[in-house]
C-alpha cells in the first residue's frame, strides 16, 4: 500500500472520540465523500464538499480561512488529503477525523438517515429488479407508487396484469365488465375453470392479489364509454388499452389527450398483433396513425375471427414492457413507431407513425391543446 | 418486383399470402398491379376508384401520407405494407 499522506505536508487527525468533542465545541464539520454516500446518510450539520472539489470550492464554503474544520470521510483516508489541500491554501484550523462514520454513530455521534424507499419485505421482493441499474430502489419506488389502468381485464389484460402486479405496481385499475366464460380460458390466464361467470374484475383481484397482496386492485366494473372515460382515467399514471374495438379506443384516444394520459396501444387478430405507444402531444395519437376506422367485416374482434392464445400473451407483455419505461422515466418507448408481431413468421417489423399537424385530435386545431404548446416543434416521429 | 405485405384481414384476397410481388415505380403503379393480379382485392380496399382512407400504405417504414402519396416511387428492393387498423384486443 503507498501512503500518499507521506509527500504531503503534515495534517493533524482526531479519533472519533476527540472528533466528538471538537464537534460539540463548535468545529464546522465538512463532509468530503461523495454525493451518493452522502444521500446514504450523513451529519446533519455537515457541509458537503467531495475531495475532488475541496480546492476549487473551499473558499467560497468557508471564506474565513481560521475556522475550526472537522473534516471527514467514510474512514480517514480522503480527509486527510482534504486537509491537506486546505492547508496548502492557508487553512490552519482544519483537522482530519480519522475514524470510520460506523464509530462515529456508534459513539453516539449525530447521524441522519435517509426515510428508506423500501421496507425490508419490499427490498427482499423485488430483489432481482432492485439489481437491475436502471431501477434500483428509487425507480422501485416509483413503481409502488405508480398507477395503471388496463382497459380490458382480458386476453391483453390479462399478462399485462400479471407482470405489473408481480413487479410491484401499487396500483392496478381494470375496466371490464365481462364475466369469465369458458372460452377465455384459452388466453386469458388471469381467470380459471372455477371462476367462470364471476365478474372478469373480480376474478383478476383474486388471482393478482394471491401473486402480490401490496399490489392495490380497483375493479371498474363498467364499460368505457364517452360518458365515463375522463372519470376512469383520471387518477392514473398510464393507461393500457386492451379494448376490442374502434368506438372505444377514438373515445379512450381523445380522453387521454384531454388529460394528457399515456396510452399504451395493443391490438391483435389471429396470428398477429400490432402495438405502440402513444405520449399526448409528444407523439402521434391513435387519430393520427388511424384517421378513419375501417368497416366492420375489416375488423372483426377476437370473437369473430379467432386468436391464438399465445399472441395476446406476447403483446401484453410488450404493453407491460412500455408501462415499465414510462413510469420509470428510462428507455425508448414506441411513441412514433408501431411494432408489428407475425407470430406465424416470428417476425417483429415496425413502421414509423408521424404525428399528423391536421389530426383533428392533436393537430394544430386540437380542442385539447393549451396555447403555449408549440405543435409544429412536436411533430417528429419518436419524440422520446 | 417489389415485395407488397399483405395484413391478416386481406390475405383471403390474394389467396393467403402474407406478401406477394407487384411492378411498379409508384405506389400507385404497384397498386395497379395488384389489384389486377388480384381484383378481389380491390374490391376491398378502394372506393370509386381510390385507396380507402382506413387503409395506411408505407414504403419500407415510411408511411406515404407524409412523402409523396401514391406518387410516392418505389424501388426493386422496397416493401410496400398495406395496414388498415385492427381492432382485436381484450374479450
Amino acid at each position: 500500500m503507498t501512503d500518499q499522506t507521506a509527500t504531503q505536508p503534515q495534517i493533524r487527525e482526531v479519533s472519533v472520540g476527540d472528533a466528538l468533542r471538537l464537534a460539540e465545541a463548535g468545529y464546522r464539520i465538512i463532509d468530503v465523500r461523495e454525493e451518493l454516500e452522502w444521500n446514504d446518510g450523513h451529519i446533519p450539520s455537515a457541509t458537503l464538499l467531495p475531495l475532488g472539489d475541496v480546492l476549487d470550492r473551499i473558499e467560497a464554503v468557508v471564506p474565513d480561512k481560521t475556522t475550526p474544520l472537522l473534516v471527514h470521510c467514510a474512514a480517514g483516508a480522503r480527509s486527510a488529503r482534504a486537509v491537506a489541500r486546505m492547508q496548502s491554501l492557508g487553512y490552519t484550523n482544519a483537522v482530519s477525523l480519522k475514524g470510520s462514520m460506523l464509530d462515529w454513530r456508534r459513539l453516539g455521534g449525530d447521524w441522519e438517515a435517509p426515510q428508506p424507499l423500501l421496507t425490508p419485505a419490499q427490498q427482499r421482493r423485488y430483489s432481482r429488479q432492485l439489481l437491475i441499474p436502471e431501477i434500483g430502489q428509487k425507480g422501485q419506488r416509483k413503481l409502488l407508487d405508480g398507477k395503471v389502468l388496463l382497459i380490458g381485464a382480458g386476453g391483453l389484460g390479462s399478462p399485462s396484469a400479471l407482470y405489473l402486479a408481480a413487479s410491484g405496481i401499487g396500483t392496478i385499475g381494470l375496466v371490464d365488465d365481462d364475466a369469465v366464460d369458458e372460452s377465455n380460458l384459452q388466453r386469458q390466464v388471469l381467470h380459471t375453470v372455477d371462476r367462470i361467470g364471476m365478474p372478469k374484475t373480480e376474478s383478476a383481484r383474486i388471482t393478482l392479489n394471491a401473486l402480490n397482496p401490496e399490489t392495490r386492485i380497483v375493479e371498474h366494473r363498467e364499460r368505457l364509454t364517452a360518458d365515463n372515460v375522463e372519470r376512469l382515467i383520471a387518477n392514473y399514471d398510464v393507461i393500457v388499452d386492451g379494448t376490442d374495438n374502434f368506438d372505444t379506443r377514438y373515445v379512450l384516444n381523445d380522453a387521454a389527450l384531454k388529460l394528457r394520459k399515456p396510452v399504451v396501444h395493443g391490438s391483435i387478430y389471429r396470428w398477429d398483433g400490432q402495438i405502440t405507444t402513444f405520449v399526448p402531444f409528444a407523439g402521434p395519437c391513435y387519430r393520427c396513425m388511424y384517421p378513419t376506422q375501417p368497416p366492420e367485416e375489416l375488423a372483426p374482434s377476437c370473437a369473430v375471427a379467432g386468436v391464438l392464445g399465445v399472441l395476446p400473451g406476447i403483446v401484453g407483455l410488450l404493453q407491460a414492457n412500455e408501462v415499465f419505461k414510462l413510469l420509470l422515466g428510462v428507455g425508448e418507448t414506441l411513441a412514433g413507431r408501431l411494432l408489428m408481431f407475425d407470430a406465424m413468421a416470428t417476425r417483429f417489423d415496425e413502421v414509423k407513425v408521424w404525428r399528423d399537424p391536421q389530426c383533428p385530435a392533436c393537430g394544430e386545431a386540437s380542442p385539447f391543446v393549451a396555447a403555449s404548446v408549440q405543435v409544429a416543434e412536436t411533430l417528429e416521429p419518436a419524440a422520446r | 418486383m417489389s415485395s407488397v405485405r399483405i395484413p391478416p384481414v386481406l390475405r383471403d384476397a390474394v389467396g393467403g399470402s402474407r406478401s406477394v410481388a407487384a411492378s411498379g415505380a409508384t405506389v400507385a403503379e404497384v397498386l395497379r398491379d395488384l389489384f389486377q393480379q388480384f381484383p378481389a382485392l380491390r374490391d376491398r380496399v378502394t372506393e370509386d376508384g381510390e385507396l380507402s382512407r382506413f387503409v395506411n400504405v408505407y414504403v419500407n417504414d415510411r408511411d406515404v401520407r407524409y412523402r409523396e402519396g401514391l406518387e410516392t416511387p418505389v424501388a426493386e428492393a422496397d416493401t410496400v405494407i398495406l395496414l388498415p387498423a385492427m381492432a382485436g384486443g381484450s374479450s
